[in-house]
C-alpha cells in the first residue's frame, strides 16, 4: 500500500478514490468508484438522479460512510468520519437546496456554520473581506429572508471560502442563476481555480460542464462509465455518455385546438397580499392558457412563484371565483380538492414536505393527490383505503415513468430528487388532466429524467390540455413552451409567443427591465 | 473541548424498533432493581410484589382491569393527537370535566332513574372532554397558541372547578359536611363485568372497544391517513386538500371525548359518587402509555395493563415492603425515561465530537 500512496502523490492527486462502495438496501448507489481530483482543475461529476453523485460527494463530504474502498487525501487514506472532519481536513460544500435560516442575518448564518469564537461582527468583517477578494458582493447585516436566492448561494458559498478548503463541492449551482448570474459565478470559480484550489462541479446543464470544467468523470447507475476532457465533447457525446444511449429530443409540433374552445387556465387580476416578513406581494396577475398549450412563467426564484402556486393550486383562496377560472369553471373560492375534481392537476416545486410527504410510502403518497379525485376506485365503505388498487396504480406509474427504487413501496424520502419527482409528475399525468399548473418540473433533475418529464407534459398538452410552467429553466420553457411570460416582483409580464422570445429578452425581464424599456413588441 | 451530538441515522433497526418497548422494561427492572438495593430491599422480592403478586390474585385482576381502563382509553385518544402532531398534554383535565359533565344528572336529579339514564351520562361525560378539548383547539386555530401550555393550565382550572363543586353547590347536604357529592343511584352506577368474581366495570370493555376503533380508524382509512399526513407533513397535507383547523379541532375532539368517557366510567363504575380527588393522574400517565405503546392503539392496551401493572405493584410495594409511594413513583419514571432513551437512540446515534484532536489530525 505504501508505494501506492506515494506514487499517488507524486501524481499530484488532491484527493481520490478507490473501489468506494456504498449499498442500501437492493441498490448499490455507488459501485467501485474511481475519482481523481487534481489540484487547480474544476472537475465535473456528470449523471442522471440515481447515478450516485450525491451518494459519492456525501461520501466525500463524511456525512455517509462506504461499505467499501477508500479515499486518499493528497495521498494519503483517510476516513471523514464526520462533516465537520471533512471541513478541518480542507473540503468545504456548497448544497443545492441552501441550510440558511431566513431569519438571521448573512453574519449570523456564517457565524452558525463555522468552528470559530469570534463574534458575529469580526465574521462579519471577515465574511466581506472574502467576499470582495473574489467578487461575491454580500452585506452581512442584510436578512437571509429578504435576499434573492443568487445573494444566498453567496453567503454559502462565502461560509465555505471561510474555511480555507482546498476542495470545493458545488452541487448545481446554477440551477438558481439567471444567465447573468451564472457567468458572474464562473468568473469567481476561475479565479479560486487560479488559487490552486480544486472544484467538484456537479451539473446538469452539459454547454455549462464544456464551457468551465478542465475535466469530466461520468457516473451511470453507480459506476463510472467514463472520464473525459468536456471541451473536446459536444452536449449529444456527453449526454451519450451520461444516459447510457442517445437522448431524443423533446418532440414539438404545432397543434391545431379551436380558438373558440374555453381557456384551459384563465387568471384574471390575481393579487395577493404579503402573508409573511419573507413572502411576495402578487399584483393584478393575469394568463389565458388555451387547451393543448404550454405556457411558460420565467422568473429567478422568490419573484412570487410559490405565492402565485398556493393561489392557483387552491391551497390559498381568492376573494372572487372569477380570478381564476379552469376549463369555463369559477374556481377562485374553491379549495385544492374542488380544483381537482374539475380536471385540473398540480406539481408543486418542493418535493418532499409538500408534493410529497418525506415518511409516508409511495402509495399513500399517490393517495395525498388522488383521495378526492378517484376516491371511488381508491376507497371502500367506512372510508377504508384500498390498497390493492394504490398498488396497482403505483406500478403503473412506476413503469411509465420509469422510477427506480429499491424496493416496492419505498417512502418518499428514500427515493433519489429525480425518481420521486418522475413519481410525482406520473401521478398527475395518470389522471388525463385536462389542465396543469406545474412549479419547478425538473428542478435537480439529470438530463435523461428531465427529457422524460418534459416529452410527457408535451404529449399531455398535444392530447389537448393546457399546461401552465413555472420554470427559472429558461432552456426547458424555450423547448417546450408555446409562450412565455416573466415574473418579477409578484407581477408577470405579457406573454411573448415563443417564435419572437429570445434568451436575452427573457434574461433581461428577468432581472427586472420593463418589457417597453427593452424595446420588445408587446404581444397583442 | 468534546461535544455531544445526537446525528440521525440513515436506517433505524426494524427489529430493535420493535424490541424497543421491552428493552425499555429490561432497563427499567435493572435500574429499579438498583434502586430497591440502595434503598435496603430485595430487589427480587420487591420485583416479584411490583410484576408478579398482582398477577396470583383474581380480585387484583379486577383492579389491574379498573386501572388499565381509563389509562388505555385515554391513551388511546392521545395516540390520535399525537399521530396528528397535536401535543394534548391536558387530558386530566378532560377527565376531570368528563366526570364533572356526566355527574350533573346523578347530583342534580337524584329522581330520575332508568335504563336511559345511564347512557344519558355516558354522553354528557364525553361532551364535558369535548367541550374542555376544544378550548385549546379554538385557541390553537383562531390565535396560533400553544396546545401544550393552553391543555395544561386548563387541567389546574378543572381541578379547581371540581374541588369547588364537591366542597359547595354540589356537596351532599346529608354528608356531614364531607366534601363529597350524594352517591349515586344503582341506575347511574356503571355495572360490572363479571358481577360475581369482582368489581372491574364496563369501562374496561369501553378501552378494548375505543383501541379496536382506533387503530382501524388510524391504519384503515382515509381519515387516519390525513391525521397521520398531517402530522407528518402539514403542507404536502394542505396541498391534499385537508384543513389544518379541522385536523386540529378533531384530533383534540376525540382525545378530549375519550378522557371524558374514561372520567365518568371511573366515577360511575369505580367510585360511585364525586370526589375532590378523582385520579391519581391518570391523565399523565397516558402519556407514558401512550409512548410506551409506540402510539398504536393495540400497543396501547398492553401498554396501558403494563403501567396498570405497575400501579398495583407499587401499592403492593408499599404494603409488603414498606417502599415509600416516592420511590415507586420513581420506578414509573424509569419507565418512561428508559422508552423514550430507547426510542431516540433507534432513531439517533451520540457522537462525541472532540474538536482538538480533530484539527491534530490534519
Amino acid at each position: 500500500m505504501g508505494t501506492t500512496q506515494k506514487c499517488s502523490w507524486a501524481m499530484n492527486l488532491l484527493i481520490e478514490t478507490r473501489k468506494l462502495t456504498k449499498t442500501f438496501g437492493l441498490l448499490t448507489a455507488c459501485d467501485a468508484v474511481n475519482l481523481a481530483v487534481k489540484p487547480g482543475e474544476i472537475h465535473a461529476l456528470l449523471g442522471e438522479n440515481g447515478a450516485g453523485k450525491s451518494t459519492l460527494v456525501k461520501m466525500l463530504f463524511g456525512s455517509l460512510q462506504p461499505d467499501a474502498g477508500e479515499i486518499f487525501w493528497q495521498g494519503k487514506s483517510t476516513i471523514m468520519a464526520s462533516p465537520s472532519f471533512a471541513k478541518q481536513t480542507g473540503i468545504g460544500m456548497v448544497f443545492q437546496h441552501f441550510s440558511l435560516f431566513d431569519a438571521l442575518s448573512a453574519a449570523e448564518n456564517i457565524a452558525l456554520a463555522i468552528d470559530d469564537k469570534a463574534d458575529v461582527a469580526t465574521i462579519g468583517a471577515k465574511a466581506k473581506a472574502i467576499a470582495e477578494t473574489y467578487g461575491l458582493p454580500i452585506d452581512p447585516s442584510a436578512l437571509v429572508g429578504d435576499l434573492s436566492v443568487g445573494e444566498r448561494q453567496r453567503i454559502e458559498i462565502v461560509r465555505c471560502l471561510l474555511q480555507n478548503p482546498k476542495l470545493i463541492i458545488l452541487d448545481e449551482p446554477t440551477s438558481v442563476l439567471t444567465p447573468q448570474e451564472a457567468d458572474k459565478l464562473f468568473e469567481t470559480l476561475f479565479r479560486l481555480r487560479d488559487e490552486g484550489r480544486s472544484i467538484l462541479y456537479i451539473s446538469h446543464r452539459l454547454d455549462e460542464v464544456r464551457r468551465i470544467c478542465d475535466s469530466a468523470t461520468i457516473l451511470r447507475h453507480g459506476k463510472v462509465v467514463g472520464h473525459c476532457n468536456p471541451r473536446e465533447e459536444t452536449p449529444a457525446s456527453l449526454a451519450r455518455l451520461m444516459v447510457g444511449e442517445a437522448v431524443t429530443a423533446v418532440h414539438r409540433e404545432t397543434k391545431g385546438f379551436s380558438a373558440k374552445q374555453n381557456s384551459a387556465i384563465e387568471v384574471k387580476n390575481l393579487s395577493r397580499a404579503k402573508t409573511g416578513p419573507f413572502s411576495v406581494e402578487l399584483n393584478n396577475i393575469s394568463l389565458k392558457v388555451k387547451p393543448g398549450h404550454i405556457f411558460g412563467i420565467a422568473g429567478v426564484a422568490g419573484n412570487g412563484q410559490s405565492e402565485f402556486f398556493e393561489a392557483i393550486s387552491g391551497e390559498a383562496l381568492q376573494g372572487n371565483p372569477e380570478t381564476i377560472v379552469f376549463n369555463g369553471k369559477s374556481l377562485g373560492m374553491s379549495g385544492v380538492s374542488a380544483r381537482r375534481k374539475a380536471g385540473v392537476a398540480f406539481v408543486p416545486e418542493e418535493r418532499l414536505g409538500h408534493g410529497a410527504a418525506p415518511g409516508l410510502s409511495l402509495t399513500e403518497n399517490l393517495l395525498l393527490s388522488r383521495h378526492a379525485t378517484d376516491a371511488k376506485a381508491y376507497l371502500k365503505r367506512l372510508g377504508r383505503i384500498a390498497r390493492d388498487k394504490l398498488n396497482l396504480t403505483s406500478a403503473r406509474i412506476t413503469q411509465t415513468m420509469d422510477v427506480r427504487k429499491g424496493v416496492i413501496d419505498p417512502a418518499a424520502s428514500a427515493l433519489s430528487g429525480g425518481n420521486l419527482q418522475k413519481f410525482i409528475v406520473g401521478r398527475e399525468l395518470d389522471r388525463q388532466p385536462v389542465a396543469l399548473v406545474v412549479n419547478q418540473p425538473t428542478w435537480g433533475v439529470d438530463a435523461g429524467a428531465a427529457a422524460r418529464i418534459r416529452q410527457a407534459l408535451i404529449d399531455l398538452a398535444k392530447s389537448g390540455s393546457g399546461i401552465l410552467v413555472i420554470s427559472q429553466d429558461l432552456q426547458e420553457l424555450f423547448e417546450i413552451c408555446d409562450e412565455i411570460a416573466v415574473m418579477h416582483a409578484g407581477s408577470l409580464s405579457a406573454p411573448i409567443p415563443i417564435a419572437s422570445a429570445t434568451y436575452e429578452t427573457i434574461g433581461l425581464l428577468m432581472g427586472g427591465a420593463g418589457l417597453e424599456t427593452i424595446g420588445h413588441e408587446v404581444a397583442a | 473541548m468534546i461535544r455531544v451530538e445526537l446525528t440521525k441515522r440513515a436506517s433505524p433497526s426494524r427489529a430493535l424498533s420493535i424490541l424497543s418497548p421491552l428493552i425499555a422494561l429490561g432497563l427499567t427492572i435493572i435500574a429499579g432493581s438498583i434502586m430497591f438495593m440502595i434503598l435496603g430491599k430485595n430487589p427480587i422480592a420487591a420485583l416479584y410484589s411490583y410484576f408478579i403478586e398482582p398477577l396470583t390474585e383474581i380480585w387484583s385482576l379486577h383492579e389491574l382491569a379498573i386501572k388499565a381502563a381509563p389509562l388505555i382509553l385515554i391513551a388511546v385518544g392521545l395516540a390520535v393527537c399525537y399521530r396528528a402532531n397535536v401535543w394534548n398534554i391536558g387530558a386530566e383535565g378532560q377527565f376531570t370535566l368528563g366526570a364533572i359533565f356526566g355527574s350533573a344528572l346523578p347530583v342534580l336529579a337524584p329522581g330520575f332513574a332508568g335504563p336511559l339514564l345511564l347512557p344519558m351520562m355516558l354522553l354528557m361525560g364525553i361532551a364535558g372532554g369535548m367541550v374542555w378539548a376544544a378550548i385549546p383547539a379554538f385557541l390553537k386555530v383562531r390565535f396560533g397558541t400553544n396546545e401544550i401550555l393552553t391543555s395544561l393550565m386548563l387541567v389546574y382550572i378543572a381541578g379547581l372547578l371540581l374541588d369547588w363543586l364537591v366542597r359547595g353547590p354540589w356537596r351532599n347536604p346529608e354528608g356531614f359536611n364531607f366534601p363529597e357529592t350524594v352517591k349515586f343511584s344503582t341506575d347511574a352506577i356503571l355495572p360490572a363485568i363479571w358481577f360475581a368474581s369482582g368489581r372491574a366495570h364496563w369501562g374496561f370493555a369501553f378501552a378494548i372497544i375505543a383501541a379496536l376503533a382506533a387503530w382501524f380508524l388510524l391504519d384503515k382509512t382515509l381519515k387516519g391517513f390525513e391525521l397521520r399526513l398531517m402530522g407528518q407533513a402539514p403542507r404536502a397535507g394542505r396541498f391534499a386538500g385537508f384543513s389544518t383547523a379541522k385536523t386540529v379541532f378533531f384530533a383534540l375532539l376525540v382525545s378530549g371525548g375519550l378522557a371524558g368517557l374514561a372520567g365518568i366510567s371511573e366515577v360511575s363504575g369505580a367510585i360511585g359518587q364525586l370526589r375532590p380527588v378523582i385520579s391519581p393522574g391518570y391523565g399523565f400517565a397516558a402519556i407514558i402509555v401512550a409512548f410506551l405503546g409506540r402510539l398504536n392503539p393495540l400497543g396501547i392496551v398492553a401498554a396501558g395493563l403494563v403501567l396498570a401493572l405497575s400501579y398495583l405493584g407499587g401499592e403492593a410495594a408499599q404494603i409488603s415492603l414498606g417502599i415509600s409511594d416516592k420511590a415507586a413513583r420513581v420506578f414509573q419514571g424509569f419507565l418512561l425515561f428508559f422508552v423514550l432513551a430507547s426510542d431516540t437512540l433507534i432513531h439517533y446515534k451520540i457522537s462525541f465530537s472532540n474538536l482538538k484532536r480533530a484539527v491534530s489530525h490534519v
